[in-house]
């Protein structure tokens, strides 16, 4: 929801990445508000998920060019893991699988640590298992997740599931989800999109990357950004979603002129 | 106390002299099997890298440290020195410090008295089974190490496992280093009736962190049907040398699993034979080194398949940080005879450094054409985007690295039977790397 009591949580400036010496990033303009929901779609290659490390603070990007504040913080001079202390949650593409460590070690881990950052009480292992059950409740999630190990051989959906319990239990400011519609089927992909809109409130905000409307029609976006080439070349209300459904991405490369107009038109209305 | 011997043949004489003049024989009935195996340490020589089986492993700072053989100390060790290493699920222990039984420290309460015991005692009812069966697993030609142990054999921890028993308890072997600049000799000596089951956890311990050397032989001989699990812990010093050979033998569908984990010990050298001499016996051997700073770790491993429908699992793991060395050397012999042999054997191996080192060398030879024999060896280190995602829910660097050490031995250790050993090692893979 756009609120006119809002804080500027996010603000991306004129941002530049590459990786082993090649551009990805080719200036970024973003900024988003507490309470605020952003898509970015864009093409396979765009640099979506490049945007979404580079805000997590993968070491393997480089930032060339360009600023990024968190809540008025440099978030360039933060580790990764003080990002995550300071509310700042990424939910992967690709989660990765990690054997020989349990998942519900690594979950109370995780929010033990956060927890302490923000000066509340840990958990011990047995209120964590009564707190995480709960939460796995809303997500419609077996508790036989928390035995096995982290991610290790959790089908498509499952990890992406795993992706939001975690933001569940993390209760981030600002949630990066990208791609997390991807391998859900529509009854798990309802169940998500519940689990997020129950965690969405004014004063967090949530950054939805996403090839599908499908997934606006259950989290409503209040923009939706078009990534070309590391940039963001358009940006419109949740409409231009539809429109992205039905017309593909050709006719922004080709109408320019058209887009330009459309991103002033679409931006803060 | 150490007197320098300055080449291989001049300290093999000293430690035989140092020896010879003080021991008093009580076990004459053994004195043929020591007779024999000083006159073949007197045939061999320290190895060195120029022998095959030695290729990565220099052990020719022994000679520098020609340390005499440890006495019994008249003041032993404290009951509440050791009680950090006993387990809370055993009261079957017997206790060696120094090489040397310590009765006062050790308890047996699961089996009766004449199962478990030091040699002498053992020997008094048992003198016939225990004279026809030591020294005929372990070799001792071609084997300097073994050859030493036995020809200093005079005590040694005995189980003897009547058919049909099962020793619920686990038993613990607790071999403890309390003296610098010696050498002690331990052993162990295990016979597993037919259908009997037994639990035995070798723990190699140190209450001091002086430069000894430790060198162990264990001789396991498994009867029809019967299973042997095996945990051995090696935890010495890190200024130790750790020499130890150990020889399995399975008859007719007989079951040996092992566990074998090297953690101390500046060298540390362990040789595992295990044959199966019998149809449908089966053996799993897995091991967990973790090593830092100047240590090296060796294993070799020979798994001998000698009859056919045997089956043999192997899983070795190394953890290997700063400037460590681990080697294994995992040897699978499959003979002409041994046909339907199903064997699996992974070296998997995980450097913390730019500087750790690790020679893996799988090794197989054989003989049968109807075999099913996988092996594979990998070496990594800790994978950069497992690594992201924990810093991305708010785990450190520091935290993330040893987590994920720790996933990689998990496996390992969740074979080991006892919780609390499980535990231990655990918190020890856990806080293992310093300097990250
Ligand atoms: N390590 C790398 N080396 C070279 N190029 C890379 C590397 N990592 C990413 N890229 C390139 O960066 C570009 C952007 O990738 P990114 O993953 O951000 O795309 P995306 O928009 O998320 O795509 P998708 O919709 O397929 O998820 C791609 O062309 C990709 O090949
Ligand atoms: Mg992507």
């Amino acid at each position: 929801m756009i609120d006119s009591n809002s804080i500027t949580m996010l603000s991306i400036k004129n941002l530049h990445a590459s990786i082993n010496g090649t551009g990805i990033l080719n200036g970024i303009d973003l900024t988003v508000k507490s309470g605020e929901i952003h898509a970015i779609m864009g093409l396979n290659g765009s640099g979506k998920s490049t945007l979404a490390k580079v805000l997590a603070g993968h070491s393997a990007y480089e930032v060339t060019q360009g600023t990024i504040e968190f809540e008025g913080k440099n978030l360039l001079e933060l580790a990764p893991e003080e990002r995550a202390r300071a509310g700042l949650f990424l939910g992967f593409q690709y989660p990765v699988e990690i054997p020989g460590v349990a998942n519900t070690q690594f979950l109370r881990l995780a929010y033990n640590t956060i927890q302490s950052q923000r000066g509340k009480e840990e958990l011990d292992p047995l209120e964590f298992d009564d707190f995480v059950r709960e939460k796995m409740k809303l997500l419609d999630m077996n508790p036989d997740f928390l035995d096995r190990s982290v991610n290790e051989g959790f089908s498509g959906g499952e990890k992406k599931r795993n992706e939001i319990l975690q933001m569940a239990l993390l209760e981030p400011k600002l949630s990066i989800l990208d791609e997390t519609d991807s391998g859900l089927d529509i009854d798990a992909l309802k169940i998500v999109a519940k689990g997020v809109n129950q965690i969405i409130n004014k004063d967090n905000a949530t950054i939805l990357v996403t090839h599908y409307q499908r997934l606006l029609d259950y989290i409503v976006p209040d923009f939706v950004h078009v990534m070309q080439a590391g940039r963001i070349v358009m940006t419109g209300g949740k409409e231009l979603a539809m429109e992205l459904e039905t017309r593909g991405y050709d006719w922004i490369g080709s109408d320019q002129r058209n887009a330009k107009n459309r991103l002033t038109a679409g931006a803060h209305a | 106390m150490s007197n320098k011997a300055a080449n291989s043949g001049d300290y093999l004489q000293y430690l035989l002299n140092s020896w010879s003049a003080k021991s008093a024989d009580k076990l004459s009935g053994l004195s043929q099997l020591r007779a024999r195996a000083i006159d073949s340490v007197n045939t061999q020589r320290l190895p060195n890298k120029r022998d095959e089986e030695w290729r990565f492993t220099d052990i020719s700072p022994l000679t520098q440290l020609a340390f005499p053989p440890s006495q019994q100390q008249s003041k032993v060790v404290q009951a509440n020195d050791l009680e950090q290493f006993y387990l809370p699920e055993t009261t079957n222990r017997l206790v060696f410090v120094d090489g040397h039984y310590a009765a006062e420290l050790s308890t047996i309460a699961d089996a009766p008295i004449q199962m478990i015991g030091n040699l002498p005692a053992m020997m008094r009812s048992r003198a016939s089974t225990i004279e026809s069966h030591l020294g005929h697993y372990a070799k001792i030609d071609g084997n300097v190490f073994s050859a030493l142990n036995t020809a200093f054999l005079r005590d040694c921890a005995v189980i003897i496992v009547p058919k049909k028993t099962v020793i619920v308890e686990p038993i613990q072997l607790l071999f403890v280093s309390t003296q610098e600049e010696v050498s002690s000799y331990p052993r162990c000596f295990v016979i597993a009736e037919q259908d009997s089951k037994l639990t035995l956890i070798e723990d190699h311990v140190s209450i001091t962190s002086a430069s000894y050397i430790t060198n162990t032989v264990a001789e396991i001989c498994l009867a029809a049907n019967a299973h042997v699990q095996h945990i051995r812990i090696q935890r010495d010093s890190q200024q130790a040398y750790h020499l130890a050979n150990c020889a399995v033998s399975l008859a007719h569908a007989s079951q040996y699993q092992s566990v074998s984990v090297s953690l101390g010990s500046k060298i540390s050298r362990y040789n595992l034979e295990v044959q199966l001499s019998d149809e449908n016996s089966e053996c799993t051997i897995d091991g967990l080194t973790l090593i830092a700073g100047q240590q090296l770790s060796d294993t070799h491993t020979c798994i001998d398949h000698i009859k056919p429908h045997c089956t043999s699992h192997q899983q070795h793991k190394c953890i290997v940080d700063e400037t460590a060395h681990a080697v294994f050397n995992g040897k699978i012999m499959v003979r002409p005879q041994a046909q339907q042999t199903n064997s699996s054997q992974s070296s998997r191996n995980l450097l913390l450094s730019n500087t750790a080192k690790v020679d893996t060398k799988p090794q197989l030879e054989i003989f049968a054409d109807d075999v099913k024999c996988a092996h594979g060896a990998t070496v990594g280190q800790l994978d950069s985007e497992e690594i992201f995602y924990l810093e991305s829910r708010g785990l450190s660097k520091e935290s993330a690295r040893k987590l994920l050490t720790y996933a990689f031995a998990a496996d390992i250790i969740h074979r080991i039977p006892v919780a609390s050993l499980q535990q231990q090692l655990e918190k020890i893979v856990l806080n293992q790397m310093q300097g990250v």
